[in-house]
């Protein structure tokens, strides 16, 4: 459908130009924009933009919904498995003395061991683990569901935050419906292995619906908590809170 | 859609005298997109080009084959946690100012100029042709010629499917649909830097042909009037 015109108006030059004038003052509210560029308000424009993000992230999540599994077939190589830490391939734990320090809203706290970790049922599955950087693996984890384990510890379930310290310092947070997602493992398992100590011995998060930095290693605390200051040591640097995948 | 044409005249004496004319060619929505999604577009380049840096592969991990070694000045964020800020954050906007757009241009019919259809088919070759060989200027009658309306339409295409791809990446767990449909995580990575480039491609022609049509045409995605128009 061709444009036609239609027979000649005129226009006033002098109102063609205020016409123009006041057409281009419209667009100067992209101006606000340019707040990104000048350093002080930058960061916390980055930050509110983040966590918009987070909090969309975090409307999108399904407790039901579960992650991608796939064929034996499928799992990469264990020796193409990658091992990121931030500090060390191994802290030292030393495996005898080893026990899970559990506190926070729970009935039960105390000290827990791999055993009692190892007497809840055994989940084992194959499983995309994405890393923040833009690779991915196919790994086999097993370990107990942690929503049987919060059970077992007599966790508040409606408090929001799960908090994990590290033998490495590590230390990271998870919501609660991440949580008790029936995919989120206490791992201890790999490639139906225990855990080697470069990949997180005895015990760390396999969590299929998170990024991979959230997937705690060496784990010697947890904690079911309503307040968290620090939410994870990558999150702390400025990286996603919530990041599920 | 019918556009009225206007004769520029000023005061001459008794009488007036005609100085040119010009056409009011885009409206307000259109140009607050247009420069909304030019902002937020560099913006999402620059930082996925960032993001890219931190595995710049689309093979395995062990061992890692980089394609290509995109150098940090040329990106935004200097490192990957602030290129995802920017990236995270951009895209709303990004995302956002595609659909007012693409809703306001089927909204006010705005689109039947700018659309590509079957009909532009046979205009291509000789717009090409004057373009690049040297061919004869086929006779314009309307706003948008059949190669800008390829052009214009393809970039939509591509915004859309940057942004589909993108959030296959994304959330490959919660859109584990959309990750099918693009062919898995490693396709939505792969064709999610596919399409940038494309982007960049129309980009590149886009604002040569900007330069080439003049002063007055680049005013008119300013201010909406465009003097001494072609047609």
């Amino acid at each position: 459908m061709a444009r036609t015109k239609i027979a000649q108006r005129s226009i006033d030059q002098a109102t063609l130009t205020r016409v123009s004038r006041r057409e281009l003052l419209k667009l100067t509210p992209l101006l606000v924009l340019g707040a990104f560029a000048i350093p002080s308000f930058q960061e916390s424009l980055l930050k509110k933009g983040l966590g918009f993000s987070d909090w969309a992230s975090a409307r999108l999540f399904r407790g039901g919904h579960l992650a991608p599994t796939f064929a034996d077939s499928e799992v990469t190589p264990f020796e193409k498995f990658p091992i990121n830490d931030y500090d060390v391939d191994d802290p030292g734990v030393i495996f005898e003395n080893w026990s899970l320090t559990v506190g926070g809203l729970v009935q039960k706290p105390g000290e827990y061991r791999l055993p009692q970790i190892q007497s809840l049922p055994r989940i084992r599955q194959n499983t995309r683990h994405v890393c923040v950087e833009g690779w991915d693996v196919i790994g086999r984890f097993g370990g107990a569901r942690l929503s049987d384990f919060l059970a077992m510890i007599g966790a508040d379930t409606s408090a929001r935050f799960i908090a994990v310290s590290c033998a490495d310092d590590y230390y990271e947070t998870l919501d609660m419906a991440t949580a008790l997602h029936p995919q989120t493992l206490l791992c201890y398992e790999m490639y139906d292995q225990p855990l080697t100590r470069e990949h997180g011995a005895p015990l760390r998060l396999n969590i299929p619906t998170k990024i991979g930095y959230k997937q705690a290693k060496y784990l010697t605390e947890l904690k079911v908590t309503n307040v968290v200051n620090k939410v994870g040591y990558w999150e702390d640097q400025g990286y996603s809170s919530f990041y599920g995948l | 859609m019918s556009s009225t044409s206007f004769e520029i005249v000023r005061a001459k004496g008794d009488e007036t005298e005609s100085v040119g004319r010009v056409v009011y060619e885009h409206p307000f929505v259109v140009r607050l997109c247009h420069w909304l999604n030019a902002i937020s577009l560099f913006v999402m380049v620059g930082s996925g080009l960032q993001i890219f840096r931190a595995f710049p592969s689309f093979g395995a991990k062990i061992p890692q084959k980089d394609l290509l070694n995109w150098p940090k000045t040329f990106a935004i964020g200097g490192w990957l946690g602030g290129a995802l800020q920017w990236h995270l954050t951009f895209m709303w906007i990004y995302m956002a100012t595609g659909l007012v757009y693409v809703g306001y241009e089927l909204f006010s019919g705005n689109y039947r100029q700018v659309l590509f259809t079957h009909r532009d088919i046979p205009g291509v070759w000789p717009m090409i042709r004057h373009y690049f060989f040297f061919g004869p200027k086929p006779p314009q009658r309307e706003a948008y010629n059949s190669l800008q309306k390829h052009a214009y339409t393809s970039a939509i295409a591509l915004g859309i499917l940057s942004v589909l791809t993108g959030l296959a990446i994304w959330r490959p767990v919660q859109f584990s649909w959309l990750a099918w449909f693009v062919g898995g995580f490693h396709w939505a990575r792969l064709w999610h830097f596919l399409v940038m480039w494309a982007i960049l491609a129309f980009v590149f022609g886009h604002l040569i042909m900007v330069v080439l049509h003049g002063w007055n045409n680049f005013v008119s995605m300013l201010t909406g009037w465009k003097k001494d128009p072609e047609y």
